[in-house]
């Protein structure tokens, strides 16, 4: 999310010396001669190490995820995977559709989108445009303690405090339902949202706004037309970064939403999301090596996989259609 | 209703409704605390600070929880903190411009978006089985130390990006060598900021729950671990071990284990918060 293409120049002089070479070529000059003794050399080795090393830790979960799940997929065909409607791992014969789990991890990432999306988005809006500074400074750390709350107090929230007074408004809901885990997991993916479309919103230059005022807009016009379109790029990617979020959520959804994978879409039930299934898998004393035990693996492929695409969709979105401005 | 009516009301209403969503977020937070607040007071006590975990609520006490999450959060800072770094100042200080290097960049920012469970999953095979780890304190440091190290390298990188540049010429102008730009030019003003996002990564870790879970983390801990190869319980995990029961009791346990974890985690975000501060005024002055 970070922007990484122009690194700030605050060195003054220095800085149109740098914008004509650009940064790194300037200290690539300086940075590489060989007569650099061993000690320099070794540290250059082990901080290349150390980088990639990153690169490492993704191919060790690629790899470690694929293998086993090839151990699920040899018994059971991708095609019913992907295409069963019922998961009963546990039953006789055993019933192996990934998307009675996919549903209740899709109900659980739009309804908890349904709540911050507007919540997130507005308190963002709020802070930037129209919050005095004082406000701002003290609110915005505030804010960011929501999601640094761990996600298992969020569930113990939902399942003491959210649900019992939902049961005000529908009788009906089940002690573990889906509507409670979209609740807390909202509250939870709220701050990024927020976090993110501030900096979006806080990116739009001074001067496209005063051009708004120049021309007699209201601050609404100015806020509702000209800044949240210019920062579009941004809002959107903090959307998709905060759905992604949401579907790798795990102990909120654990403890809220139980662990009854269904398709009735009904958010007054329980359901099962695919973080959920893991979880129950490893509680309980699956022996390694039979198929029940290789589901986590096709399981968490699946997962890796969505929640990738997200990432890389988020990054697309905010380097094709980032305004640059200057 | 003229024009200027129609827009101050659009406007009114705009306004209010952002400042409606601020109002909500922030209540929610303070019903939250509130809540947990209420119901774990009854069970906080000296006592429950040192007791082990029992199948009595009267009786059960958090201490191998407490020692656990602090073993466990001293082991994933020595070998996330230095890798981290390490690798943060490869991509900004050492690198130039390459797709390789734009590459490991992008997948610093993926591994930030990966699912803690898969972390889980991942501490499980590799450490816990295939390096016959076992169900040890040194399998969960590790498995976190994965978990945490893209976020301390993306903090890191800001850091390093936010130091001047004229700091590293001044220093290849006096004949540095590059290791030694890092190390007294860079580093010294880059720590603070690089100590915001280390406590922000291990505040994460202190709360993460899933991974642990995957790996194997036992709940019924009526012991200290010893070594790194001991079994071990944290704070989430007890956390979660009492809400997943249905009586009452255990549900007040969780809200004092859930107090205590709250007051380690704003403290730690506090202590962030002021870094954050204090380095901000330290760069306007170097401008």
């Amino acid at each position: 999310m970070t922007d990484q293409s122009t690194p700030e120049s605050h060195a003054g002089g220095a800085s149109s010396l740098l914008a004509a070479g650009g940064r790194k070529a300037v200290f690539a000059r300086y940075g590489q001669r060989p007569s650099y003794g061993i000690g320099e050399r070794s540290m250059r080795y082990m901080l290349r190490s150390l980088a990639y090393l990153t690169v490492g830790i993704t191919f060790a979960i690629l790899i470690i995820l694929f293998v086993d799940a090839m151990q699920f997929f040899r018994q059971v065909s991708v095609i019913d995977f992907i295409t069963g409607t019922h998961w009963e791992p546990f039953g006789e014969p055993k019933k192996l559709g990934v998307l009675p789990l996919l549903m209740g991890t899709l109900m659980v990432a739009i309804g908890s989108s349904v709540v911050a999306i507007p919540l997130g988005l507005g308190t963002a809006v709020y802070l930037t445009q129209y919050a005095s500074p004082q406000i701002r400074n003290t609110v915005t750390p505030v804010v960011e303690v929501l999601g640094g709350i761990p996600t298992v107090v969020y569930g113990y929230f939902a399942l003491t405090t959210v649900t019992p007074f939902l049961r005000n408004i529908f009788p009906t809901i089940e002690v573990f339902n889906a509507l409670a885990a979209s609740i807390v997991v909202g509250i939870a993916i709220l701050p990024m949202i927020s976090s993110l479309s501030v900096d979006a919103l806080s990116a739009v230059p001074v001067s496209i706004r005063n051009a708004g005022y120049a021309l007699g807009m209201r601050k609404f016009h100015v806020v509702t037309k000209i800044i949240i379109p210019a920062a579009t790029s941004g809002i959107i990617a903090s959307f998709i970064l905060a759905f992604a979020r949401a579907i790798g959520e795990t102990m909120a959804v654990v403890l809220a939403a139980g662990s009854t994978p269904n398709m009735e879409l009904d958010y007054l039930q329980g359901i099962q999301t695919m973080t959920a299934f893991i979880v129950q898998i490893s509680l309980g004393d699956t022996p390694a090596g039979t198929i029940e035990y290789y589901t986590i693996y096709a399981i968490g492929l699946s997962l890796f996989l969505i929640t990738f695409a997200f990432n890389i969709l988020a990054t697309r979105i905010v380097l094709r259609f980032r305004e640059v401005y200057q | 209703m003229n024009l200027k009516t129609r827009y101050q009301l659009f406007g009114a209403i705009f306004q209010a409704f952002c400042l409606a969503a601020n109002v909500t977020a922030l209540l929610f937070l303070l019903v939250l605390l509130f809540g947990v607040l209420s119901d774990g007071v009854e069970y906080l006590s000296i006592d429950f600070l040192l007791n082990y975990p029992s199948r009595m609520p009267e009786k059960a006490g958090i201490l191998s929880a407490i020692v656990g999450s602090i073993f466990m959060m001293g082991l994933t800072a020595v070998f996330a903190i230095p890798t981290g770094i390490g690798a943060a100042i490869y991509i900004e200080e050492y690198a130039s411009e390459s797709r390789l290097i734009r590459f490991i960049k992008l997948n610093i920012q993926n591994l930030a978006g990966v699912p803690s469970i898969v972390y889980g999953i991942l501490g499980l095979t590799l450490f816990v089985r295939g390096l016959e780890l076992g169900r040890s304190l040194l399998a969960g440091a590790l498995t976190m130390a994965l978990l945490i190290l893209p976020v301390i390298t993306i903090s890191a990188q800001e850091a390093l990006r936010a130091v001047p540049d004229s700091f590293r010429l001044a220093g290849f102008g006096i004949g540095m060598t590059r290791w030694q730009v890092v190390r007294h030019m860079v580093l010294p003003v880059a720590v603070p900021g690089m100590l915001t996002g280390i406590i922000l990564a291990l505040s994460r870790a202190i709360g993460e729950t899933a991974p642990l879970i995957m790996i194997g983390a036992l709940t019924f801990i009526a012991f200290l671990p010893a070594s790194p190869m001991d079994g071990f319980t944290v704070l989430p995990i007890q956390i979660f071990n009492w809400t997943s029961r249905p009586q009452a009791e255990f549900h007040s346990l969780a809200a004092s284990g859930i107090i205590i974890l709250l007051v380690v985690l704003l403290a730690m975000n506090a202590c962030a918060i002021f870094l954050r501060v204090y380095f901000r005024n330290k760069l306007k002055h170097l401008h």
